[in-house]
């Protein structure tokens, strides 16, 4: 217990980033993910091949490449210099969304074409037939994958500990320095992460709860 | 009927369409002038619901022209919601928005596409709940609807956009026996007020009291085009012939 006590500072601010590096790169995972999954679907060709294609390139690349890459091969492009922070954001973002993309196209699939159908037939144009009737009942069944996306996500901001960047995957480093039991601390972080995704496991529930009507 | 100067409400000149290597439309010509109902037979299989979903271009079609009110259909974009949003279409399975009640599902067309406020739109689909005889299930999701009224709402629907012309695809044949009248009432009294129909059906009794015309079809092509009298008392062709046999001996 004294390692968790006696580091509470360290522990507090490290969770903090982890939970910050979490939500911002949510965030834009599902804005970017739900955008991908309308490319894939949409009645363009070049706007499905589009979306295939980041799909195949970044969920079939390690995270750990994906944060190589802006972290250390995108600053030799010399475009806009960005922080490792953002770096770290950027990378988890971009690679999540390519999942959300596929939990998101797995939902869509789930509605009945006819519900395609009887929008075009009003009038609807592809957007609005999206927006309005195809992906509010999408979400429904999207639920429960997409919160195994989060925690996964969650998860992955651990990886942001090779490159410098701080949070909660750093705190070992930083016990380590101060000559603390380091497994013990780590038993600490596994324990904090299980707090962590508990409330996402609430969230989930909540929503498929509220979301389920007669069908 | 209108003169003659105006352009049928349909029209489809030399229309083909292939499933494949199946033909499932060979050369349809066709036309169909303001205000008139056509009633469209024949067997399954025989392309009628293919040419039901080509005239709003829910099927493409491999050649031929096809007409809406003189403009012809475009290709998939704006332009071709902006003329679906003329042609109405009930489908057999309904297609109600399962997650909208039933007054929304008739309101989302009209603010969506018309831009019309939510509060006219509202009372507009009031007025079409009332007249198909739904109105007071208007809170109510489509779930907790029979077969019948979901379908008349999907009429009302249809009608909120204040259509030019109505397709109907077997609009009665997913629903239970009892419940196929108070559909065709609803659909008979469209026909008496002007509204220029095409209707797929195994309904013979509405193509009877209703048409103006019927079109009958085999294999893909129009066997027959001629009055219901006639059709139903004299068919010219064998294939018309066999069909009525088999369907008013059962």
């Amino acid at each position: 217990m004294s390692v968790l006590t006696n580091n509470l500072d360290l522990f507090l601010r490290a969770f903090g980033q982890t939970l910050q590096l979490f939500a911002i790169s949510g965030v834009l995972s599902l804005l970017l993910g739900t955008l991908l999954a309308a490319l894939r679907v949409s009645p363009v060709p070049v706007f499905r091949a589009v979306g295939a294609a980041y799909v195949t390139v970044l969920r079939n690349t390690p995270l750990t490449l994906v944060f190589v890459f802006f972290l250390f091969g995108y600053p030799l492009l010399e475009i806009v210099k960005i922080e490792p922070y953002t770096a770290a954001v950027v990378a988890l973002s971009l690679y999540t969304a390519a999942f959300v993309c596929e939990v998101v196209r797995s939902g869509i699939n789930t509605v009945p074409v006819g519900q395609a159908e009887a929008s075009r037939a009003l009038g609807l144009t592809f957007v609005q037939m999206l927006g309005n009737v195809v992906l509010p009942q999408a979400l429904r069944s999207v639920v429960p994958p997409m919160t195994s996306t989060m925690i996964a996500l969650l998860k992955n901001t651990t990886v942001a500990s090779g490159f410098a960047v701080f949070q909660a995957g750093t705190i070992r480093d930083s016990l380590s320095e101060q000559g603390e039991n380091v497994l013990l601390g780590l038993l600490w972080v596994a324990i904090g992460f299980v707090i962590l995704v508990m409330p996402l496991t609430y969230v989930q529930q909540t929503f498929e709860k509220r979301w389920s009507v007669a069908r | 009927m209108t003169a003659a100067s105006a352009p049928p409400m349909i029209r489809m000149a030399g229309v083909d369409k292939f499933f494949g290597p199946l033909h499932v439309l060979k050369n349809v010509q066709l036309e169909v002038p303001k205000g008139q109902v056509v009633v469209v037979l024949g067997p399954s299989g025989s392309g009628k619901s293919t040419l039901c979903r080509t005239i709003n271009r829910l099927e493409p079609i491999d050649s031929g022209v096809i007409e809406v009110d003189g403009q012809p259909l475009p290709a998939e974009g704006k332009e071709l919601a902006r003329l679906r949003a003329d042609v109405g279409m009930v489908f057999q399975s309904f297609n109600l928005f399962a997650h909208k009640t039933i007054v929304e599902n008739v309101m989302l067309a009209p603010t969506k596409v018309r831009k019309i406020p939510a509060a006219e739109a509202r009372k507009t689909a009031m007025e079409l709940l009332e007249r198909v005889g739904i109105a007071n299930q208007a809170d109510k999701f489509p779930a907790q609807l029979s077969g019948g009224q979901q379908q008349r709402v999907a009429i009302a629907r249809s009608l909120a956009m204040k259509p030019k012309v109505m397709l109907f695809d077997e609009p009665t044949s997913a629903l239970d026996p009892e419940m196929v009248q108070e559909v065709l009432d609803v659909m008979t009294s469209l026909a008496k007020e002007g509204m220029t129909m095409l209707v797929v059906t195994h309904e013979m009794g509405f193509a009877r009291k209703a048409a103006d015309r019927v079109i009958f079809m085999a294999d893909g092509e129009v066997v027959e085009d001629s009055t219901p009298e006639e059709f139903f008392s004299a068919p010219k062709s064998n294939r018309a012939k066999d069909f009525l046999g088999k369907i008013l001996t059962h």
